[in-house]
């Protein structure tokens, strides 16, 4: 993974098939050089015995292949940045995955396409699905849940729709810039 | 700026078309395997311009969704194309670039690009 936001799509997906309701996805950059990414689900969870083996990548819930690599990938990206992955997991409740950087880490990876990410999570979810998405820097906040925008659309038209999912993107697009601004300001956008 | 405005009028203008558009079981599917092999080879840029292109061609009869691995990790990105009475067509190590031929020639003039599919593949 070359991107941080692409482990959260892939952490993401865990959730969407651990067949959560509410995905919480927040990445705070406190100013004091960390960077934490938190992935939390009301998903099926995991047992005691499995939570525990969970980020060895020989451990996998499928059974088409022997190696899972979401959560091993995500660990070493942390580790090789001075930071560290710390997974809660209680079945039949479900999972709480963060991830902890070094924003000056050399090998810290960059953020990348967080609009891009989260839009794709969003049109791909099902209709069951309600996600709440939080960026907060120092310079800003920003925060999209769906149950806002199903609010404004109704049941009928979904957030997949190729008109929506352009909406969401340049929305998200456009709130990603409060937080890259350099004046401090704690707008939260609409 | 993009207001919650202008997706109220989204709304209000898809509310007109959704009848037309209601229980369209002639559409074609297109299917991209998301999961952690997919993802890290490139699956996100292939899944936009995905999106992109149906969206461009206003192709109200292309459904674009994820699925997790296909189970050919070495192949991926992959997409699976389901146009309804036909079988699938599977097209593996795409890129965003190879896109655009697939919606033109595929899901639009209904001739499988051959060169892209699994068969093809070494």
């Amino acid at each position: 993974m070359k991107e941080l936001s692409l482990n959260i799509l892939d952490v993401s997906q865990n959730s969407i098939s651990a067949g959560a309701t509410a995905l919480d996805i927040t990445v705070t950059s406190s100013g004091d050089g960390i960077l934490t990414i938190t992935v939390a689900d009301n998903g099926c969870g995991m047992s005691p015995e499995f939570l525990a083996r969970c980020t060895d990548p020989f451990t996998t819930t499928r059974s088409t292949r022997k190696v899972g690599l979401g959560l091993p990938l995500l660990r070493l990206a942390a580790e090789q940045a001075g930071g560290n992955l710390d997974i809660n997991s209680q079945l039949g409740k479900g999972t709480v995955v963060t991830a902890r950087f070094r924003e000056d880490h050399i090998d810290c990876p960059p953020l990348g396409d967080l609009a891009g990410t989260i839009s794709i999570l969003i049109q791909g979810a099902p209709d069951t699905l309600e996600i709440v998405y939080t960026h907060r820097t120092p310079a800003g906040m920003f925060r999209l849940d769906t149950r806002e925008l199903r609010k404004i659309l109704g049941r009928d038209i979904p957030l997949s729709s190729p008109e929506v999912s352009a909406w969401i993107r340049d929305y998200l697009a456009e709130g990603e810039q409060i937080t890259m601004m350099s004046t401090p300001k704690t707008d939260e956008k609409d | 700026m993009k207001s919650l405005e202008e997706l109220r009028a989204i709304r209000e203008k898809m509310q007109k078309q959704l009848n037309l558009r209601e229980k369209n079981e002639d559409s074609i599917r297109v299917v991209v395997g998301m999961a952690t092999c997919g993802i890290a080879a490139g699956a996100k840029p292939v899944l936009e311009a995905f999106l992109d292109e149906v969206e461009k061609r206003n192709l109200s009869n292309v459904v674009v969704s994820q699925t997790g691995c296909i189970g050919v990790c070495q192949l991926e990105p992959i997409a699976e194309v389901y146009v309804p009475g036909e079988e699938k067509t599977t097209y593996v190590r795409l890129t965003a670039d190879k896109v655009p031929r697939i919606v033109t020639e595929h899901l639009v003039n209904h001739r499988i690009v051959t060169e892209f599919t699994i068969g093809a593949a070494k």
